[in-house]
């Protein structure tokens, strides 16, 4: 690569990161103006939820028993398995559980609302709402990507759920541990400081999906190529973001409540 | 029949100027178009019909001109009075640009959101536009399932739907076959007839200009190359103008 190109590379990278944070700032622009399309919004969190749900659900179950199936021969060596409940349960819900599913929802509602927005872009759907006297800004942007905030959240939350409950099935096969025992173990072993950042981050990661995937659709160009695009660089952008926010999360959170 | 002075413009442009970078597409453009006139604009492919009106009705800054419409300079219009304006226009898009996700019923009853309407006024509403087009048996169907033809039809009576005083088509015939084109221009005239609006027509299909102009424009270098009635336009000497009628 020439250093020319090179320097371009960079170049634009910031400009698009700048982009990036005047879609954010417009964002909250017109959040704050009525009217508010609370309708659109309702339908937004069905569909981002509903489509998500098995999604989640799957990659949590599969978390869980696999988590507890590798980790269990380690800790029988040291004699520890009694810690299992409180290891799983505190690994998942802090950390594995919010980056891991979303980065699925990056997959699936990042990109779907890149593609959608997008497409809606080319063939002038955008346009049209802004003719007939709708701010399509306020209606697509807006609504989706309070949606995915609201919904990260909870579907970050439904997936610890399952994930702990297929751990809990590897104990209960495993090692003869009864489902409720597991989970007074897990109870005693989780503390506000450990669900507080976590559940704070999942918003976070939320809106970071929901703006990436936003601010890709929305400006797409070049036709119905640009669309794959704007869906496939709304995926990496998003990912890269989430790991950003993360970072700064645990940073944060271990100023906050010293552990 | 000479066109007085006093008729008022409805829709008025003035030495309209837009580029992009190095691509100079409108240098100097200007119309005007009357109550209850249509008026036809033809250019070739790609020399700026859509980004004239993408200017005409504010989805693109212009670089510099007068864009008046009602006697409102769109150009630094306040978004709110924007939007009321919006309302009394209907725009047909080169590809429809129907609303994927929305059956037909809630594609036409898009437009009709900011009115406060009751349920029932909304239906008769979307039926009276369905049925003008020819139409009402679409309404619980999505976009998918209409072909090329129907999804026009369906977008015209979204544009209709509101009673707009101004209609602008962009291409309307475009990706037709001669047969439904020819349907679509006759729709065009009754729509026109029924409801007393104000067309700006954009077409490449001579026999749509033929039928539906009162008055043409050629656009060509990005100004308003020739103005002049079908008849005169058609009977050109000039190689550029009749390499239109061919
Ligand atoms: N958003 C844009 N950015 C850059 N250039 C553009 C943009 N929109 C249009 N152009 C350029 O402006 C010129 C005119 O385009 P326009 O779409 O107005 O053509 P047209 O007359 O409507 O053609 P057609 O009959 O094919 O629809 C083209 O050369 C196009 O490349
Ligand atoms: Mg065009």
């Amino acid at each position: 690569m020439k250093p020319f190109q090179f320097y371009n590379k960079i170049k634009n990278f910031f400009i698009e990161i700048g982009e990036l944070a005047y879609f954010a700032g417009r964002f909250f622009k017109e959040f704050f103006t009525r009217p508010f399309e609370f309708k659109e919004l309702l339908r937004q969190c069905y569909t981002m939820g509903n489509r998500s749900l098995i999604l989640v659900g799957v990659t949590g179950f599969i978390l869980g028993l696999v988590f507890s199936l590798q980790t269990r021969p380690t800790l029988m060596k040291f004699g520890a398995e009694s810690w299992m409940p409180s290891m799983v349960s505190i690994s998942i819900i802090r950390e594995l559980g919010p980056v891991i599913f979303a980065l699925i929802c990056a997959g699936k509602i990042s990109s779907g609302i890149g593609a959608e927005l997008g497409s809606m872009r080319v063939t002038e759907q955008i346009d049209a709402m802004e003719v007939s006297g709708t701010n399509p800004f306020k209606y697509l942007v807006v609504t989706r990507i309070l949606a995915a905030t609201l919904m990260l959240p909870l579907l970050i939350i439904f997936g610890d759920a399952i994930a702990l409950f297929g751990s809990a099935l590897v104990e209960n096969l495993r090692g003869d541990v009864s489902f409720q025992l597991y989970f007074i173990k897990v109870f005693k072993a989780l503390h506000f400081s450990d669900i507080i950042p976590a559940t704070v981050k999942s918003f976070f990661f939320g809106f970071a999906i929901g703006l990436v995937g936003c601010f890709k659709g929305y400006n797409c160009e070049k036709g119905t190529v640009g669309v794959g695009e704007a869906s496939n660089s709304a995926v990496v952008y998003t990912s890269m973001l989430l790991f950003i926010i993360d970072f700064i999360a645990v940073f944060v959170s271990d100023i906050l409540f010293e552990i | 029949m000479e066109k007085t002075t006093n008729i008022s413009p409805i829709i008025e442009i003035k030495d309209l100027k837009k580029s992009f970078i190095n691509n100079h597409v409108l240098n100097g453009f200007s119309m005007q178009l009357n109550k209850g006139e249509s008026l036809v604009i033809m250019g070739k492919s790609g020399s700026g019909k859509s980004v004239m009106i993408r200017c005409l009705i504010g989805l693109m800054q212009p670089d510099s001109g007068i864009v008046k419409i009602m006697n409102k300079n769109i150009v630094n219009l306040e978004r709110n009075d924007l939007d009321n304006l919006r309302t009394e226009i209907g725009f047909l898009f080169q590809g429809s640009a129907l609303y994927d996700s929305m059956t037909v019923r809630e594609n036409l009853e898009f437009p009709l959101r900011k009115k406060k309407l009751s349920a029932k006024e909304k239906e008769t509403l979307v039926s009276d536009a369905l049925e003008s087009v020819g139409l009402p048996e679409t309404v619980n169907l999505i976009p998918n399932e209409l072909s090329g033809g129907m999804k026009r039809r369906v977008a015209l009576a979204r544009a209709i739907i509101l009673k707009p005083k101004i209609i602008i088509y962009d291409e309307p015939t475009t990706g037709l076959d001669p047969i439904t084109s020819k349907e679509i221009t006759q729709l065009m005239k009754e729509i026109q007839l029924k409801y007393g609006t104000s067309s700006l027509v954009i077409t490449h299909d001579i026999d749509c200009a033929r039928v539906i102009s009162d008055r043409m424009i050629l656009l060509i270098d990005g100004i308003n190359y020739k103005e002049g009635t079908f008849k005169e336009l058609s009977s050109s000497n000039d190689k550029r103008i009749q390499a239109f009628f061919k």
